[in-house]
């Protein structure tokens, strides 16, 4: 298959059994999620040459439904980016605008499906890795509630916080796919026992739709903000009723995001040490000297900062400092999206606070890390988030995030898919 | 805000090597992180938060192990059955 | 030795079916290598761990018969430090909400009683796996691992500094060993099952921690060496050095780590994989079976066994359960075999009560209470019956070791032995009493120990009154 846009690191052709759900339709399987048989790298250099004894839960689910899957997609190393940038097989490029990152940092799944190389992808989401390249690739992708698509085969960047989300170019296309993978499994016990089996509702009368002011604020686009702005009038026009919230603990989510998901990187990454899988091999040298050649010369600067901040914030003299402080924030921000959905059924904003910015362009670590502003809250407090495209801005694709309650997924497709059929 | 020696040893305690020449500018963007972060700082300390779910227990059945072929398929060094890596001094 | 303080940090092998986070078999010892391994307990990315209830559950009972309090909730948390035989670089254990705090092991003491030895607390764990040297240790140029053994899962068990010798010590764990295989979640027979680490130092001076003690006699062995260095080491004026020593069983001594107390930063945090335990009402709804105390009252109260009887048959549940199967209707006579003869028999041999064929010894107890072998002859058919493969009865036979009373053989060696040593039957006749137990001895030394020795002692009066 033809890969104009660096979509795939591992092209396969897993043929599909021809009756199923996903009979005739072909998926696209992020790098981080395991394959049995075939080569998962999570876009790093240190997990070349690994090929899983083991197929991820989501992957026998989709296997079983009859899918084909046509490979493995590129991705920010570990899931650590917002543009799909730092991979070590080269950045993957948005079909919308091939100067244009595609997001991240699921983008290879984006990729895939935005430009026709696959009718459904999966990604995973963390902070933001599937909404993000969704709105910037404009396709419609979700971030489950945590706890209804099982984790297992999915290869851990910050497991308190990701999950494997369905990706695809309409909001029903998501919702076949959640249904495939929203299936218990018992070796992921942070799972509920919450299987999916709705077919979108294109209604949102009666539905009250809450709008933070914090999610149209400091770095917003102007733009994107007013695309965003119309997408929610339109779903008034439809029967939603909209009405004007606020979330203070926005302040502190950003920074509660990071130092979790580096705490928690920097422990899930020390088991690359090239002794059981990956390059590695080399005897002669002491273990500790060994075992940090190979994680120095195998991991890329994104990630071995990430594994940096996450060891200091653990470090004794620290911990409360950072984690322990961060726990607190991710507890407030369960706590106002709690009392924001005692009186509204889903909140609305725009998905990334700007359209897709051109390849080099997010080069600074903090500048990327303040991208995510919009996406992390979701993924702090465990709450589903779908993004669906509003419009475009310069020609790029806007997406409208709707945020629900936990195990409420029906609701945000819901509105999603009214929204769709409204523009239609 | 950490000095360049302070980034030295998390760097040592992580077993992450930062070449010399990367130090100035690994340590300038470290800072501007760890001042983003400050803003954690204006939290009350309530000694953290309650995780709300809990933990779904297996029963004691045994499954099927791998197969020692696929154990050592993905190592880079095997013998007699055994994974090979470098000693501990 | 009061100035001497010991505690203790144990790890045991629960003896569960299945690993501690995932289902594969804990029966590897017979296997080879990296036989009894998959995805989660090799670290593989993308793999959970999914937490065996019965692991938990056993870890329950060790806390319950401990007395210890319980929380609601406890929590895993993940320890991270980076080493070949540790497949996910952390190991999954607790650290600030463990299974259980506090509690005690009541043990007797270096005076004779009852002493308690507070627990400080009881938390689950995996055990990673295993290094292999070729060649040995020293020379070998790298390591071999074995990932069996990992995930298998542990309780540590930390106690408080209370005891005050390499004795107490060793009866911490006996007692400790004992509770274990009462509430049926330990093997002691099972190689490498346990560990312990000793913390041991003479009061007003530093502590050292002893590591890689892996069997019973070697904490009292390893402790009275580390006491003996240490006692010396300030006889001579020097400063005792906190640091870490390892136990080297194959001398019996502790020799340096080298390294002083190496500052470890293990900068735990809660296992984001597995949400807290829940574990409130589970311990209510577990039920005890009777344990090593309760069971050593019993055999007093049941059996009428003197206390020491009592406490020796009841210190292993195997040969606990041995002596109720053999006790039959002398169970005093049954006792003195078992606790005075037998267990004497066993370690001399380095053979455990279980492979002892109850039947048989019952067989032995009921030739010896009939009186168709002597005491003496009892411990002759024993030893063959431990060192063959034979019925008491046949060795009676074989040995010709039936009791002689009564028999030509006893009357003719009465007889002898009077004619023999008439200065003796001249003191006995002058009113030496005690010049008959010397005939006595040389009848039995003539009939190989067969005659009953009071039967003897009648007869021997009857003929020399004569
Ligand atoms: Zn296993």
């Amino acid at each position: 298959m033809d890969d104009p846009f660096n979509a795939y690191i591992t092209q396969w052709s897993f043929s599909g059994a021809g009756t199923g759900p996903l009979a005739g339709r072909t998926v696209a399987v992020k790098d981080n999620i395991s394959t049995a048989g075939c080569a998962t790298s999570c876009g790093s250099r240190i997990l070349a040459g690994y090929v899983p004894p083991y197929d991820a839960h989501a992957v026998a689910l989709v296997k079983a439904a009859g899918a084909a899957i046509n490979g493995k997609t590129n991705m920010d190393e570990f899931g650590m980016g917002t543009t799909t940038e730092n991979s070590a097989y080269g950045p993957t490029l948005n079909p919308r605008d091939v100067s244009r990152v595609p997001g991240g940092s699921s983008g290879g799944s984006a990729a895939a499906v935005a430009g026709g190389l696959a009718d459904l992808a999966l990604g995973t989401d963390t902070g933001g890795s599937v909404r993000c390249p969704a709105a910037f690739c404009g396709i419609v992708g979700l971030k489950p509630t945590y706890g209804r698509v099982s984790r297992y085969g999915l290869i851990a960047y910050a497991n308190s916080l990701e999950t494997i989300g369905p990706m695809g170019r309409t909001v029903r296309d998501v919702s076949d796919l959640l249904r495939v993978i929203a299936r218990p499994d018992s070796r992921d016990t942070t799972m509920q026992g919450r299987p999916y089996e709705h077919d979108p509702v294109a209604d949102p009368k009666g539905k009250r739709i809450g709008v933070p002011a914090e999610f149209f604020g400091a770095g917003v686009d102007p733009r994107v903000a007013e695309t965003v702005r119309k997408a929610v009038e339109t779903l008034a026009a439809c029967g939603a009723e909209v009405v004007s919230v606020s979330m203070p603990s926005m302040r502190y989510a950003l920074a509660a995001y990071y130092v979790t998901c580096t705490s928690e990187a920097s422990s899930n990454l020390a088991r690359y040490d090239g002794v059981r899988y990956g390059p590695g091999g080399e005897t002669a040298k002491s273990w500790h000297d060994a075992f940090t050649a190979v994680r120095s010369g195998n991991f890329g600067d994104e990630v071995r900062r990430r594994i940096l901040l996450g060891t200091f914030a653990l470090s004794a003299g620290y911990y409360g400092k950072y984690y322990g402080k961060a726990q607190t924030a991710r507890a407030n921000v369960g706590a106002d999206f709690a009392r924001l959905f005692a009186d509204v059924d889903v909140l609305a904003g725009p998905t990334m606070p700007v359209v897709a910015p051109r390849l080099g362009e997010l080069a600074d670590p903090l500048a990327m890390y303040l991208a995510d502003i919009l996406t992390v809250p979701a993924n702090l407090a465990g709450v589903p988030a779908i993004s669906v495209p509003c419009g475009t801005v310069d020609d790029l694709p806007v997406g409208l995030q709707l945020t629900g309650r936990p195990f409420e997924d029906e609701t945000v497709i819901d509105i999603a898919a009214a929204y769709e059929e409204a523009v239609a | 805000m950490v000095d360049e020696s302070e980034v030295r040893r998390v760097a040592g305690l992580a077993d992450i090597r930062i070449p010399d020449d990367e130090l100035p500018t690994f340590t300038a963007r470290f800072n501007q992180i760890l001042e983003y972060f400050d803003v954690l700082d204006t939290l009350e300390s309530d000694g953290g938060a309650g995780r709300t779910l809990h933990t779904v227990l297996r029963e004691d059945e045994p499954c099927p192990s791998l197969p020692r072929e696929a154990v050592l398929d993905n190592a880079p060094a095997d013998e007699d059955g055994f994974v090979r890596a470098p000693r501990v001094m | 030795m009061s100035d001497v303080v010991i505690g203790l940090e144990i790890h045991c092998q629960l003896d569960t079916k299945t690993k501690l986070f995932c289902p594969c078999s804990t029966d590897y010892r017979d296997d080879g290598p990296n036989t009894h391994v998959c995805p989660v307990c090799l670290g593989l990315p993308g793999t959970m761990p999914a937490v065996n209830r019965a692991a938990i559950e056993y870890a329950l009972k060790v806390a319950k018969a401990f007395h210890c309090a319980i929380p609601e909730e406890c929590e895993f948390s993940r320890k991270n430090y980076f080493y070949p035989d540790l497949p996910k670089g952390y190991q999954i254990t607790q650290y600030d909400r463990p299974l259980a705090l506090g509690g005690y092991i009541e043990i007797e003491s270096e005076e004779g009683g009852e002493k308690r030895v507070r627990l400080t607390r009881i938390h689950v764990e995996e055990d990673p796996g295993r290094l292999v040297h070729k060649g040995g240790g020293d020379r070998a140029r790298y390591s071999l691992v074995d990932y069996n053994r990992s995930g298998v899962p542990l309780i540590e068990i930390v106690t408080e500094p209370d005891m005050t010798s390499p004795k107490e010590a060793r009866r911490l764990l006996a007692q400790l060993r004992a509770t274990l295989e009462y509430l049926g979640v330990y093997d002691s027979e099972k190689e490498g099952s346990l560990r312990v680490d000793a913390n041991v130092s003479i009061r007003g001076h530093e502590r050292a921690e002893v590591k890689n003690i892996s069997s019973y006699k070697g904490v009292e062995k390893a402790l009275t060496f580390e006491i003996t260095r240490q006692r010396s080491l300030i006889r001579r004026g020097a400063v005792i050095e906190r640091e870490t020593r390892h136990f080297v069983e194959a001398r019996g001594t502790t020799t340096s780590s080298r390294s002083k107390v190496e500052e470890h930063d293990y900068r735990y945090f809660p296992e984001p994989d597995l949400p807290p335990l829940r574990v409130a009402g589970w311990v209510d709804a577990i039920e005890l079976p009777e344990l090593p105390a309760a069971r050593r009252d019993r055999f007093v109260a049941q059996y009428g066994l003197s206390a020491n009887h009592a406490r020796t048959l009841t210190g292993d549940l195997r040969l606990a359960a041995f002596y109720e199967e053999i006790a039959g209707n002398d169970p005093a006579l049954a006792a003195t075999w078992v606790a005075d003869t037998l267990l004497g028999e066993l370690n001399y041999r380095e053979r455990s009560i279980g492979t002892v064929d109850p039947a048989r010894f019952r067989a032995l107890l009921a030739l010896v209470k009939a009186g168709t072998i002597t005491d003496r002859s009892g411990v002759e058919v024993l030893r063959a019956v431990l060192d063959g493969d034979e019925e008491p009865n046949t060795v009676v036979e074989r040995l010709g070791l039936a009791a002689t009373t009564g028999d030509d053989a006893i009357a003719t060696a009465i007889a002898e032995a009077i004619a023999e040593f008439p200065q003796a039957v001249a003191d006995y006749r002058a009113g030496k009493a005690n010049a008959i137990n010397y005939l006595a001895g040389q009848v039995m030394k003539k009939t190989r120990g067969r005659a009953d020795p009071r039967e003897l002692g009648r007869l021997l009066a009857e003929a020399l009154t004569e």
